[in-house]
Parts: C-alpha cells; sequence; structure tokens
C-alpha cells in the first residue's frame, strides 16, 4: 500500500503521537514522536483515527506484538485515545479527521495500588 | 447542612486544624463539613496509606478501611502507614494504630475483610464518600457499581510501575439510568464503566508484584486522591441537590490525570497531564438508560454480573501437562549428574530464565541464560510472522535468524553440527518467577519450531525460582 512512506508530491499533515502507562515500550521505548503522515487514505478520503492506528502498526510499532495496541483491526480494551487531550469520544472516535498539529495520546488504563 | 455548621468548633480542633481553616476557600463551615464526613477507603496499601494519613490529618470525622491483607515487609517501602514492627498485622489495625497516633479524633471503623460482591453494599452504604485504592480490575468495577447504585462519590487512584492516574467520578452522584436532566446542559458525571467501559486482556496487565512499582508514584497518586475528597466533602460537591436546585451549578468537567515518572530519564522530567473525558454515556452498562436491567444490588449479591470473569482474572493462561515438566528438585539432580532413574536420564541441556532483567540480577541457577519473557514473546511474534508472510520452511530465512538472535541466545537457535542427526538433541529448560510465564514459554519456543519436531524436549520447572527457593536453596535471593 502507498501508505508506508508518504510520496513527495502527496500532501502530509504533521501530527505528534504521545504514548503512556507502558505503551510506549511497543513503540521503541520512546514517548514522543513528531510524525508526518499522508492527508489522505489509500481512497483519497481524509485521514481520520482509525487511519493513524492502523499507519502506527505498519510504520512506527517497533515490537511484533500488535495484539497489545490493536484486536480485531480496532484499539484494544484498556486504552484511552486523547485527541489534544480530549477523550475521543469527544471529538468522533476513529472517525476524527487528524488537522495538521494535531496531538493524539494513547494511555493504557493502570489498575495497581 | 445547616446542622453540621451550628456548632462551635473545641479548642482542640481549632489548634489542630487552625492551619488548613485559614486557607483561602475553607473556613469554619468547610472544616465542620469535614468532621461531620464519612469516607471509605478501599485497599489499605501504597494509594491508601498515604490517603489515609491526610484524610485523618485533615479532620474528616469518620474513617472506614477496607483490607484483608496481612503486612509485609515488602510493602514498607510506598505503604508508609504501616511499620517493621507491625509486619504480620492486619493492614487495617496497623494502618488505624498509626492514623490514632497522628490523629485520635476521628471515629476509625475497621473491616477486616476484602471487598466482595456480597459485603460491598454494607459497607459502602455507611459511608459519604469512597475511594478506590485497591489494586486489581475486577474490585474496581465492583466498587464503581456499588457507587453507582448508592449514589455515592468515588475517587479513583491507580498506580504501576512509574506512571499514575487519577480520576472522581460520579460526582455530584445522579440516580442510575439517568442520562439528561432538564435544564442542566454540560454532561453528567462519567461512572468506572462510562470512561472504561471493558477490562483490558489479562495478557496486558501488569501487578505491582510482578511488574514493580514506585513508592513516590503511588504516594503522589494516593495524596491527590486525598486532596480530591476533602474537597468535595469540605465544599459539598458531592450533594446531589446541586443538579436540582436552580439555577445549576455546573458540574465539573470530568478529567483524568495522568501522572509519568521516569528512572531512565534525567532529574525533572516526571510530568502532570490532565485530560478531558466524557460525561455519563447513555449505552453505559452500570448508569446508562437501560442500566436498571442490567444491574441492581440484588443482583450483585447474588454473582451477576460476574466481575472475575468479566476481567478474567490473571491466571496460568497454558497448563502444560505433567510429563512436559519437571520439579525443581529433578533440575537440581539434572545438574549435579544424580537422576535416580539413570535410564530415563534427561540429558543436561540450556536452562532459560524469563524473569525480567532486574529480577535476575539478584542471582540464578547457575548456567541460566536470561531471556525476558516479553522478550521471548517479541521472538514468537516476529517467527510468527515470518509464517504468515509465506517463508515458512525449515529454513529460518538469514534476516529472520538475525533478528531472532538479537533476542534469543544463539545457542537456542543453532543446531550443532555434529547434533543434526542424532536421535535426541540436548533439552531446553525454561524456569520463570513462579511457574506461570514459563509454561506460555515452553508453548512458544515450540511454536518457533525450536523443539526441532520432537527431537528437543522442551520443558518447564514447576513452581519457578520461588519453588528453587523452597526446595533447594533458602538462601536463593528471590525477589
Ligand atoms: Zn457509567
Amino acid at each position: 500500500m502507498g501508505d508506508s512512506v508518504p510520496a513527495p508530491d502527496k500532501p502530509t499533515i504533521p501530527i505528534t503521537v504521545d504514548f503512556s502507562g507502558g505503551l510506549e515500550m511497543l513503540f521503541s521505548n520512546q514517548k514522543r514522536h513528531s510524525l508526518t503522515i499522508p492527508a489522505t487514505d489509500s481512497n483519497e478520503k481524509p485521514a481520520t483515527i482509525a487511519f493513524l492506528i492502523d499507519h502506527l502498526c505498519k510504520n512506527l510499532m517497533t515490537d511484533p506484538r500488535s495484539e497489545m495496541f490493536v484486536l480485531d483491526k480496532h484499539i484494544r480494551p484498556g486504552i484511552l485515545v486523547l485527541i489534544n487531550d480530549a477523550d475521543w469520544e469527544l471529538e468522533g472516535e476513529e472517525a476524527y479527521e487528524l488537522q495538521p498539529k494535531d496531538n493524539i495520546l494513547f494511555v493504557s488504563t493502570l489498575h495497581g495500588g | 447542612m445547616a446542622q453540621y455548621t451550628d456548632r462551635a468548633l473545641t479548642e482542640e480542633e481549632m489548634e489542630r486544624y487552625s492551619r488548613q481553616m485559614i486557607v483561602p476557600g475553607m473556613g469554619k463551615d468547610a472544616q465542620l463539613r469535614l468532621i461531620n464526613s464519612k469516607v471509605l477507603i478501599i485497599g489499605a496499601g501504597g494509594l491508601g496509606c498515604p490517603a489515609a494519613q491526610y484524610i485523618a490529618g485533615a479532620g474528616v470525622g469518620t474513617i472506614g478501611i477496607v483490607d484483608g491483607d496481612v503486612v509485609e515487609i515488602s510493602n514498607l517501602h510506598r505503604q508508609v502507614g504501616h511499620s517493621t514492627t507491625r509486619v504480620g498485622m492486619m493492614k487495617v489495625d496497623s494502618l488505624i494504630t498509626h492514623l490514632k497516633g497522628l490523629n485520635p479524633l476521628p471515629s476509625y471503623i475497621p473491616h477486616l475483610t476484602h471487598l466482595t460482591p456480597h459485603n460491598a453494599a454494607d459497607i459502602i452504604s455507611q459511608y459519604d464518600l469512597v475511594l478506590d485504592c485497591t489494586d486489581n480490575p475486577a474490585t474496581r468495577y465492583l466498587i464503581s457499581d456499588v457507587c453507582v447504585l448508592l449514589e455515592k462519590p468515588l475517587v479513583s487512584a491507580a498506580s504501576v510501575q512509574a506512571s499514575g492516574q487519577l480520576t472522581v467520578l460520579n460526582c455530584p452522584p445522579v440516580p442510575q439510568g439517568i442520562t439528561s436532566i432538564l435544564g442542566v446542559t454540560h454532561p453528567l458525571p462519567p461512572c468506572y464503566r462510562c470512561c472504561f467501559p471493558k477490562p483490558p486482556p489479562p495478557s496486558a496487565m501488569t501487578t505491582c508484584g510482578e511488574a514493580g512499582i514506585v513508592g513516590t508514584v503511588v504516594g503522589m497518586m494516593g495524596i491527590a486522591q486525598a486532596g480530591e475528597a476533602i474537597k468535595i466533602l469540605a465544599k459539598g460537591h458531592h450533594r446531589a441537590d446541586i443538579l436540582n436546585d436552580p439555577p445549576h451549578e455546573p458540574t465539573f468537567p470530568p478529567s483524568l490525570l495522568i501522572y509519568s515518572y521516569d528512572l531512565e530519564k534525567g532529574p525533572s522530567s516526571a510530568t502532570f497531564r490532565s485530560v478531558r473525558m466524557a460525561g455519563r454515556r447513555k449505552t453505559c452498562f452500570a448508569c446508562g438508560d437501560n442500566s436498571p436491567q442490567n444491574l441492581t444490588l440484588e443482583g450483585i449479591q447474588k454473582g451477576t454480573p460476574n466481575y472475575d470473569q468479566f476481567c478474567s482474572l490473571p491466571s496460568a493462561k497454558v497448563t502444560l501437562p505433567m510429563e512436559d515438566r519437571i520439579s525443581a528438585s529433578t533440575y537440581k539432580d539434572i545438574l549435579a549428574g544424580t537422576q535416580s532413574e539413570p535410564e530415563q536420564k534427561i540429558l543436561q541441556g540450556i536452562l532459560i530464565d524469563t524473569r525480567e532483567k532486574e529480577h535476575f540480577s539478584f542471582g540464578a541457577i547457575p548456567g541460566a541464560i536470561n531471556v525476558p519473557f516479553g522478550k521471548l514473546l517479541t521472538a514468537a511474534a516476529i517467527a510468527k510472522r515470518e509464517k504468515q508472510n509465506g517463508q515458512e520452511g525449515r529454513e529460518i530465512s538469514k534476516e529472520t535468524y538475525e533478528r531472532l538472535s538479537s533476542v534469543l541466545p544463539r545457542e537456542i537457535l543453532d543446531q550443532e553440527e555434529d547434533k543434526k542427526d542424532k536421535e535426541s538433541e540436548p533439552p531446553i529448560f525454561v524456569v520463570c518467577r513462579r511457574g506461570h510465564d514459563s509454561q506460555e514459554a515452553v508453548e512458544k519456543l515450540r511454536e518457533m519450531g525450536l523443539d526441532r519436531g520432537g527431537k528437543r524436549k522442551i520443558v518447564d520447572i514447576i513452581g519457578g525460582m520461588k519453588a528453587w527457593k523452597e526446595e533447594i536453596d533458602p538462601s536463593f535471593p528471590f525477589i
């Protein structure tokens, strides 16, 4: 698929992606990633959170245990997705269309104490 | 509320609470509200100890504490309400001893039990506000559900390793099943299930015993929890009538506080981050539109929903048959060459220890190779991915070999030339901390084809290093 490396002439969106609560282990143990992602998916539709999740699995995840992040192509239970510091439920969840400079935070919920 | 504020403070109360009463926003009425409040702290551990100290110090009048555990020495680096001299005592009694020394004025109510579906409503109904200081998801869902049904505000915190989270739920409480109130335009307060509708799969959960926990991180979250509780009670934010009395006071936008601390980073790198959460969900199982059909106090008492099943408490996911397992003493005999039945002699082979490198650093069985469980799972996933990509076949591709050899010792991957055609190869033994991960590891190593089609035995040591310490070497530094 053409989304692994954005072609130079294709429009892109700069965003930051943060991982917390242990999820950073799946992404080269780095909590913050500044990314440039394609502005549209392979069907020329605007890039959404669903597109981003797939993009992260294919391009940024260094640990092959993808089931720690996605289950059946959706974010696995126990992970909160925050769009510019707001629960993604407030923003339309997977259908939210990414905007330049968005910050997306993936955080796994904790239970210990 | 009026009856709470119509008495004078005693001289002792004046003196004891003066420094907090003169803070802007507090004053006499707020202090009296604290004195007349009843708080339940569920869990007397890393969150509960610091939370209880500040709840007691601030003068909350009635403090209940629930816990069925006893104090262990490994608790004390973070559970600072206990003491070395009270190891072995019930945590609830130990903490109350400490709190009475700090402030003898409140009434302390011990609940010497774990919270269960059977006793939860009985205990929680006696209080005005609940602090969830527990350590497992099943109890967290139970507490939240009962708080929804009994209309109690809930301050929930959690911490593992070097991360912490805090959120205020159900505040002010709104009756179950009501998801909108005429004239109230802001979202109604969520419950735990509104925020976290489904628990993570057990494989993604880590506990303090297995993953470790930083005392100051969990302590910080416990103190922040007490801070929220004190504010709610002192200011009366938990009064449900603030939603009904026009003009409608806005409820507070629900938020989640995330604290990250990083031992690998330099000083001053810790961060707090507060994120906005959604309000009560119309579809919530516990508090949404149809929730009264799902959740009742009677149902909970009778075992519906089944919390353990919902969260499928971590258990050995793989159970190997006994012929694929050996005891610690058998392994010792193999090492020493003193097996009792020489005709069934098991060759010495490779021992893989799947504990984390921090655990391993304190000591291991001589000759053991450390392959932390996570790394082993990573290797298994690499191998599986190759298979799916059609690179199946007897030969592992050079690239896969290189990737695997960055996580697995070459002794396991390589096949010695002179052994290639032999009937059997030296076995692989796997040991972990307590004998759970090792069973899964055996399964994964086989899936990767390292049993060479059955020519090479792969077995685990029953009970892990804990059994090694108990059966073979009492001086072993098990951690
Ligand atoms: Zn709810």
